[in-house]
């Protein structure tokens, strides 16, 4: 392998690397903007430019010294840029000396001199590329005495992507990842020279299933997301790490919260699953049900026939009172591919070890036209192949499956149904004699129509609020943390909000975000299951996992923290897991201390 | 223990224990205060105007075509006490955004004036505002159509810090 010489820093590249990519392997960021691993090389930024030479020798081949005793290193006579050119063996790269930081604050002033420098209205600010390095290479003032070039701003690029010319730096990001990776090429560079900006081929638009990938890599704020804008700032939100519920891919998200409400959702990178992206449904559609439309206190239904808030304890012993009085074989536990596999794997306990049932199956979410060869799946639920490993799932000739139920129903073979997570009134001929069971227990976070019909509704936590390990697509099984607050998860996440969720108190009015009497569902079975004498003493979501590693083949071996060292583990390969690499991140938010 | 001894140098003479010499002097003072001109203010009957460089409540500036605000969020960032609450908006205008809500919860502020100097709009201002009075705790939060005050009331503190600001 070629070794190259980087600040002094004696490294070895892989044949056919660039420099920049040289660097970054081995923790030494030369500072880009059009540069993205995922897409070609263009080179127009000239951000990366660095000083290029060799170690000079005389004629017989040995090192030329000075007269100081150092090394003569000669230089090429002009810079070159870090990402297009290719690591030699012996290459001295220079990234800051006094040559090279000239260049890269000439190259800031020049793309500071049409920039508008709107950062107090613009929403990249706070995680800007431009701002960061404005910051570390330029010199603060501007010597342009022009007017500024003016350019189309709030332009639509697509359904759900705004363009603004004047603070777009041309760095040809979001055109290359159009042409690439969303495979519609549908935006381009028209014009040229300081009037040069970016349109919609005409008749076409940019409404690919990946377009808003282009808001998060875009250095600037050139393109916001028509969903997001203004909502907040970024320093505003906490981010906690994540996996989108959106289908089966599970790819690794961050979510914004700020007063409670989950704000955003933006991928972060995990080169095994998502790369650096994620679709459009999966950023649009999984938070309002997280954030609206949601039950927020345990429910029993009273002797009215009125479902009344209760205290936990109250409903777990309803729920175990209920369920004492029908026999074994006529109670159906339905599991949720929407829950994590702790909650999964301590219902298939219970119906087993407590209801002594073996009716117990769950829903599938299948989507045909959901799917495509890229990122989603026709599965449109995250954890269908967790919910089938660890338990929940129905063996043929024993038990009720879920395509039974409605007739088993009817025919009186189903007295009781315990529901995790789902809303089975969604399935037309359940639905249809659902008024017929005898006992209905629900696990729900939104106010639906099973839940409407339940005798008693346990307020279950959303992934948002859990902790927990959904296994994906590939069988692979990732951790993720909660991001939003509730009673159960407050003293965990107290230190985890941002500055305005933490030190808000009960009279300012910014801090009004429900903190919800919500539970994870398996410490809900828990709850059911010592009402009915079980004797479990789970702490949480870990310990559940502990456990499951011991019973559930496929995870030996794991635990939370491989899972989060390797971004995930394939299922029983706990024991080999793959080369962890260098995680490319565009640029983010950075933690502020407050 | 570190007491010191009473010695006789610190004890009191016969005078100064018998006290009628010092409450003399004492009200020979008072009768001179009596014929030097008075330097109390009879407030609030009488009000003081403080000068530009006075900080008092924070408000926002409101010209012709409406409030300099941007929603920009720095203030709130800035903010030591985290008294400001900022939400944006869009508009049609120039500056794009605008602040939906702005509200300064006056008993949490502390009068540092951070805000108006990180502002990049300058538009928030320490006013001259001193007397402020609230019955309920609901009361001190101010509201956008509370902070509005027109150019025209603030013009000695804008130009303070024409002068001062750096």
């Amino acid at each position: 392998m070629p070794q190259i010489i980087i600040d002094g820093q004696r490294i070895e590249a892989a044949a056919g690397k660039t420099i920049i990519e040289a660097a970054l392997d081995n923790g030494i960021n030369i500072p880009h903007f059009c540069w993205h691993p995922a897409l070609s090389v263009a080179g127009n930024c000239r951000m990366c430019l660095v000083n290029v030479g060799s170690i000079k020798r005389a004629a017989d081949g040995s090192i030329e010294h000075d007269a100081d005793g150092n090394v003569i290193v000669n230089y090429m006579p002009k810079m070159q840029i870090g990402c297009a050119t290719p690591v030699a063996d012996g290459m001295v790269v220079d990234t800051q000396s006094p040559k090279t930081e000239s260049a890269q604050n000439a190259v800031m002033e020049f793309l500071l001199i049409n920039h508008p420098l709107d950062c107090p209205i613009c929403d990249e600010a706070g995680q800007c590329k431009l701002q960061e390095y404005s910051f570390e290479h330029s010199k603060g003032k501007s010597r342009f005495d022009e007017q500024k070039v003016h350019k189309p701003k709030r332009v639509e690029l697509g359904p759900e992507i705004m363009f603004d010319g004047e603070r777009c730096i041309s760095c040809s990001r979001c055109i290359r990842f159009a042409d690439e990776v969303a495979k519609q090429p549908a935006i381009t560079f028209v014009q040229r020279g300081d009037k040069v900006t970016i349109e919609n081929f005409p008749g076409t638009t940019f409404d690919s299933p990946y377009s808003m990938n282009v808001i998060d890599i875009c250095p600037v704020g050139a393109l916001t997301s028509k969903d997001f804008r203004f909502k907040t700032r970024v320093w505003e939100m906490s981010f906690n790490d994540s996996i989108c519920t959106g289908c089966s891919r599970g790819c690794n998200t961050k979510v914004g919260v700020r007063d409670n409400t989950i704000m955003r959702i933006e991928p972060r990178s995990n080169m095994h699953v998502n790369e650096y992206w994620m679709c459009d449904h999966g950023r649009l559609t999984q938070y309002d049900f997280v954030n609206e439309n949601r039950i927020s206190e345990p429910m029993i239904r009273n002797s009215s026939g009125q479902l009344v808030n209760a205290d936990w304890n109250d409903a777990y012993a309803k729920a175990a009172e209920l369920l004492r009085g029908i026999k074994h074989q006529e109670i159906m536990v339905i599991g949720s591919s929407r829950s994590t596999n702790e909650d999964n794997y301590l219902l298939a306990k219970f119906a087993k070890s407590v209801l002594k049932t073996n009716n117990i199956d769950f829903v599938r979410h299948f989507n045909e036209e959901f799917g495509d060869s890229f990122l989603r799946t026709r599965d449109m639920s995250p954890n269908a192949h967790g919910a089938m490993e660890v338990g929940i799932a129905h063996h043929a000739h024993q038990g009720t499956s879920i395509d039974h139920l409605a007739d088993k129903i009817s025919q009186g073979f189903i007295k009781a149904v315990y529901v995790m997570d789902e809303d089975i009134a969604q399935i037309p001929n359940i639905a249809a004699v659902l008024e017929k069971v005898q006992v209905l227990i629900v696990h729900a976070h939104n106010i639906n129509a099973t839940a409407q019909k339940a005798h008693v509704v346990f307020a279950s936590s959303t992934y948002a609020e859990s902790e927990g390990t959904f296994t994906n697509v590939n069988k692979r099984v990732q951790h993720f943390t909660p991001a939003v607050v509730t009673k159960e998860n407050e003293r965990y996440m107290g230190m985890k909000m941002s500055r305005w969720d933490k030190f808000g108190a009960f009279n300012d009015r910014w801090t009004q975000g429900e903190r919800r009497n919500s539970r994870m569902s398996w410490r809900i079975v828990q709850g059911v299951a010592n009402a009915m004498n079980a004797q479990w003493h789970f702490k949480d979501s870990e310990s559940v996992f502990e456990e499951m590693t011991h019973h559930v083949d496929g995870m030996k071996g794991m635990s939370y923290e491989l899972l989060d060292e390797y971004g995930g583990m394939i299922m029983g390969r706990a024991g080999s897991p793959e080369v962890k690499t260098v995680v490319y991140e565009s640029h983010y938010f950075k933690p502020q201390v407050s | 223990m570190n007491i010191e001894k009473n010695t006789e140098k610190q004890r009191l003479n016969f005078w100064e224990k018998i006290y009628l010499p010092e409450i003399a002097r004492g009200l020979g003072m008072t009768f001179v205060e009596m014929f030097k001109p008075k330097v109390t203010r009879q407030y609030p009957e009488e009000v003081w105007n403080p000068t530009g460089s006075y900080r008092g409540r924070p408000v926002l500036v409101l010209e012709e075509d409406g409030e300099r605000c941007v929603a920009c969020g720095l203030c709130s960032r800035v903010c030591p006490a985290l008294a400001i609450e900022v939400a944006a908006g869009e508009t049609e205008k120039t500056k794009e955004r605008y602040p939906i809500k702005f509200e300064i919860n006056m008993l949490r502020c502390i009068y540092c004036g951070f805000c108006e100097e990180v502002c990049p709009e300058e538009a928030i201002v320490m006013s001259k505002d001193y007397d402020l009075v609230f019955e309920k705790q609901e009361d001190a939060i101010l509201d956008k159509d509370q902070l509005l005050i027109p150019m025209a009331q603030l013009q000695d503190r804008l130009e303070f810090l024409r002068q001062y600001r750096r």
